[in-house]
C-alpha cells in the first residue's frame, strides 16, 4: 500500500483548518461510527492495542494498553489530557497539526472518550502558542455548533466535553504528572508514580494522558483496521510519524513519512543535506533528552525500537543537526543550562545536578576547565539518572555523559587551550588570560 | 492613589463561564491570570491580590502559582516584549547575533527595559519553531527565519507604531 500522508497531506490550503474542509474529505466518519451505540468501547481498544499504536510524546508506551489501565467501573469521573506542551527542545511537529488539522485531533480525542468512558477532555496548550490556540478553539467552537461535542456528542447520547486549558510558560509541565497538577491549578510539580494517571490522575481521578500526535492517529487506525496500520513501517512501532529536523540543514521542516525512515535519508533528502556544503559532526535524533549520536552512528532507522538499539532514542522526534564547525562543549553548554533552568527543583539530585553540569560545561567553556572535570560530569550524571521524581534528571543527563564520551577531544581542547572556539571569538582579549593563572 | 481593580463585566462573565469547565474553582486559577492579564495589562501584586480575592485563594498561594511560571506578563514589562530563542536550534542558526543586534540598538541587555518603558528584551528557551530558527516572540506574535535585516526592521516598525499610538 502507497503512503498516504495523514497530518499533512492537505497543510497547503487555505481552508485546510475549518470543519467544512475537513468533513469534505472524510473527516469525522471514524469518530460517528465509533460512537454509535452499538459500538462497544472494549473492540475500540482491542483495535488500537492491535495496531501496535505507540505514544507520540516522547515515552512510546502503548497507547492501548495505557487506556487498558484505567479502570472499567468506578464512581470517579475519569479524564482525557491532551498533552499540547511540546516544550521538548527541537520539537515541533504537534504545533502544526493543531494549527492546521485541528479537527483531526479532536475526531481522535472523540474516539479515546469513547473507547475509555470519558466525559470531560482538557487540552493543556503552552502558553507561548497563542495562534495554535485561537485555531483549537475555533475548532471546538465550530464541533459544539455542529452537535459534535456536548450532552449528545455525535447523537451518541454520551456526553463529550472539550476545553482548551493554557499553560504559561514552563518546560517541567510536558512531563504528565507536572501537566496535571499544574492543571489543578497549582505551581507545576511532578509526583512520583505510582499511583499512574490511569489510575489516580488529575483531581484524584483516572486519567488518560496522551500526545496531540498519538490521538490524531486514531481516525486512520479505525479507517484502514489494525493490520493495515502496522504494516506502515515496523510492525512493533509502526505508522505515519511526523519528524522535525532543524539546525544545521537547508532546508529544516516538519516532515511526514512512515516510522522507520533511515535517519540520513530525512537528512539528507527531505531536509536538503547539511547547510553550506558542511560535513555532519553530530546529530541529536530525539529531542535534546536524547543521547548524541555521530556522524558514523547515523545509519540509523527512525523508530522507537531502532534508536533504542543504537544508544539513544526516539523522543519526541525532534532531530537537531550539528555541522561540522560546531563546537560540542558550547552545544552541551546550551542544553545543560535549559535544563538547569527548567528544573522544577524538588529533588535534590535534579536540582543540584542540572546545576552542576550546567556550572561545569560553563567553566569549560571559558577557559577554565580542568581534565578531571570530564569524570566529574560522568559523576555527575550517574548520581542523577533513575534518582528522582520524574525523568528530567535523565533528560538532562543523557546528552551530558554521551556528548563528553563521543567528542572527548572538543573538551580537551577547550581545557587546553583557554576555552571554547566561540567563547574565544567573542572575548579575544581574555584568551590565555584564564589558562595562564590556572 | 489607591485603584480598586475589577474585571469587567465582559470578563467576569468569562471568568464565570470558566469556573463550568472545572470540578475545582482552583482549577480555573491559570486561566483567570490569563483574564487578568489581559484585563490590566500585566500581573504584579495588585493583580494577584485581586485574583486571589475573586476566588477565595491565599494570596501566597497565588504568588506562588504566578511565579513558578514564565510566560505572565509581570510588571514593569515595556509595551513590546522581545523575547529571543535561545535554545540549541536557534542558537546554531545565529540567535546570539539576534540577541546582540538588539542590544545595539534598544541599549539593552536580556532583563532589561528601556527607560521610555517601550521595550522590554528577554532570552527564552524553545518556542517549538525551531524550523524557523533563529526566531524570536513579540508580545504574542512569532518572527521567523530571522535576519539581522529583520531585526532592524521589526524595531523600526514598533517605533513607528508606538509613535502613532496604535499598537
Ligand atoms: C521532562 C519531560 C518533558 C516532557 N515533555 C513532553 C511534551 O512536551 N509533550 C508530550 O507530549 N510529552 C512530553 N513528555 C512525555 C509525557 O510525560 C507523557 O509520557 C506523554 O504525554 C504521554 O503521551 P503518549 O503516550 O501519547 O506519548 C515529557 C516527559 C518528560 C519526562
Ligand atoms: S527530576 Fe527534576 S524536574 Fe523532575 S520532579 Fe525532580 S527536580 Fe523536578
Ligand atoms: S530552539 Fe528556538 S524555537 Fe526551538
Amino acid at each position: 500500500m502507497a503512503f498516504r500522508k495523514i497530518f499533512t497531506q492537505h497543510i497547503q490550503k487555505k481552508t485546510c483548518h475549518t470543519m467544512a474542509f475537513y468533513k469534505q474529505h472524510g473527516g469525522y466518519e471514524q469518530a460517528k461510527a465509533a460512537l454509535s451505540k452499538r459500538k462497544k468501547p472494549d473492540t475500540l481498544i482491542d483495535l488500537v492495542k492491535a495496531s501496535n499504536l505507540r505514544g507520540r510524546g516522547g515515552a512510546g508506551f502503548p497507547t492501548g494498553v495505557k487506556w487498558g489501565f484505567v479502570p472499567k467501573t468506578t464512581d470517579k469521573p475519569k479524564y482525557l489530557v491532551v498533552n499540547a506542551d511540546e516544550s521538548e527542545p527541537g520539537t515541533f511537529k504537534d504545533r502544526l497539526i493543531m494549527e492546521k488539522n485541528p479537527h483531526l485531533l479532536l475526531e481522535g480525542i472523540l474516539i479515546c472518550c469513547k473507547a475509555v468512558g470519558i466525559e470531560t477532555a482538557y487540552i493543556y496548550i503552552r502558553g507561548e502558542f497563542v495562534f495554535a490556540t485561537e485555531r483549537l478553539q475555533k475548532a471546538i467552537d465550530e464541533a459544539y455548533d455542529a452537535g459534535f461535542l456536548g450532552n449528545n456528542a455525535l447523537g451518541s447520547g454520551q456526553r463529550i466535553d472539550v476545553t482548551v486549558h493554557r499553560g504559561a510558560g514552563a518546560y517541567i509541565c510536558g512531563e504528565e504528572t507536572g501537566m496535571l497538577t499544574s492543571l489543578e491549578g497549582d505551581r507545576g510539580n511532578p509526583k512520583l508514580k505510582p499511583p499512574f494517571p490511569a489510575i489516580e490522575g488529575v483531581f484524584g481521578c483516572p486519567t488518560v494522558v496522551n500526545n496531540v500526535e498519538t490521538l490524531a492517529n486514531l481516525p486512520y487506525i479505525l479507517e484502514i483496521g489494525a493490520d493495515a496500520y502496522r504494516a506502515i513501517g515496523p510492525e512493533n512501532s509502526p505508522g505515519p510519524k511526523l519528524f522535525c529536523v532543524s539546525g544545521h540543514v537547508e532546508n529544516p521542516g516538519t516532515f511526514e513519512l512512515p516510522m522507520g525512515v533511515p535517519l540520513r535519508t530525512l537528512i539528507d533528502k527531505h531536509a536538503g543535506g547539511v547547510w553550506k556544503g558542511r560535513k555532519l559532526k553530530a546529530v541529536i535524533p530525539g529531542g535534546s533528552s536524547a543521547h548524541v549520536l555521530t556522524a558514523d552512528e547515523c545509519d540509523v532507522a527512525m523508530d522507537i525500537e531502532s534508536l533504542a538499539a543504537a544508544g539513544t532514542m526516539l523522543g519526541s522526534a525532534g532531530v537537531i543537526v550539528m555541522d561540522e564547525t560546531t563546537c560540542m562543549v558550547d552545544a552541551m553548554l546550551n542544553v545543560m543550562r535549559f535544563y538547569h533552568h527548567e528544573s522544577c527543583g524538588q529533588c535534590t539530585p535534579c536540582r543540584e545536578g542540572t546545576g552542576w553540569l550546567a556550572k561545569i560545561t560553563h567553566r569549560i567553556a571559558h577557559g577554565e576547565g580542568r581534565m578531571e572535570d570530564l569524570d566529574l560530569i560522568q559523576d555527575v550524571c550517574d548520581r542523577m539518572v533513575g534518582k528522582t521524581i520524574c525523568a528530567l534528571a535523565d533528560a538532562a543527563a543523557f546528552p551530558a555523559e554521551s556528548i563528553v564520551k563521543k567528542f572527548k577531544s572538543d573538551f580537551e581542547s577547550a581545557i587546553q587551550n583557554g576555552g571554547s572556539p566561540a567563547w574565544k571569538k567573542r572575548h579575544p582579549s581574555v584568551v590565555g588570560g584564564a589558562a595562564s593563572h590556572a | 492613589m489607591a485603584v480598586t481593580l475589577s474585571f469587567s463585566p465582559s470578563t467576569m462573565k468569562q471568568y464565570e463561564w470558566l469556573l463550568t469547565r472545572y470540578p475545582t474553582r482552583r482549577a480555573a486559577l491559570l486561566p483567570t491570570l490569563r483574564l487578568a492579564e489581559s484585563e490590566f495589562g500585566e500581573i504584579g501584586v495588585p493583580e494577584m491580590r485581586y485574583v486571589a480575592d475573586l476566588m477565595e485563594i491565599p494570596p501566597a498561594f497565588v504568588f506562588g502559582v504566578v511565579t513558578f511560571y514564565t510566560h505572565y506578563r509581570r510588571a514593569g514589562t515595556g509595551k513590546y516584549h522581545i523575547q529571543v530563542c535561545s535554545t540549541l536550534s536557534c542558537a546554531l542558526r545565529g540567535s546570539e547575533d539576534v540577541v546582540t543586534r538588539i542590544t545595539e540598538r534598544l541599549g539593552i541587555v536580556p532583563g532589561e527595559t528601556t527607560d521610555c518603558g517601550l521595550f522590554s528584551l528577554s532570552k527564552v528557551e524553545c518556542l517549538g519553531s525551531c524550523d524557523t530558527a533563529p526566531m524570536l516572540q513579540m508580545n504574542d506574535d512569532y518572527h521567523e527565519d530571522l535576519s539581522i535585516d529583520d531585526v532592524d526592521q521589526l524595531i523600526e516598525q514598533l517605533r513607528e507604531s508606538a509613535k502613532g499610538g496604535s499598537n
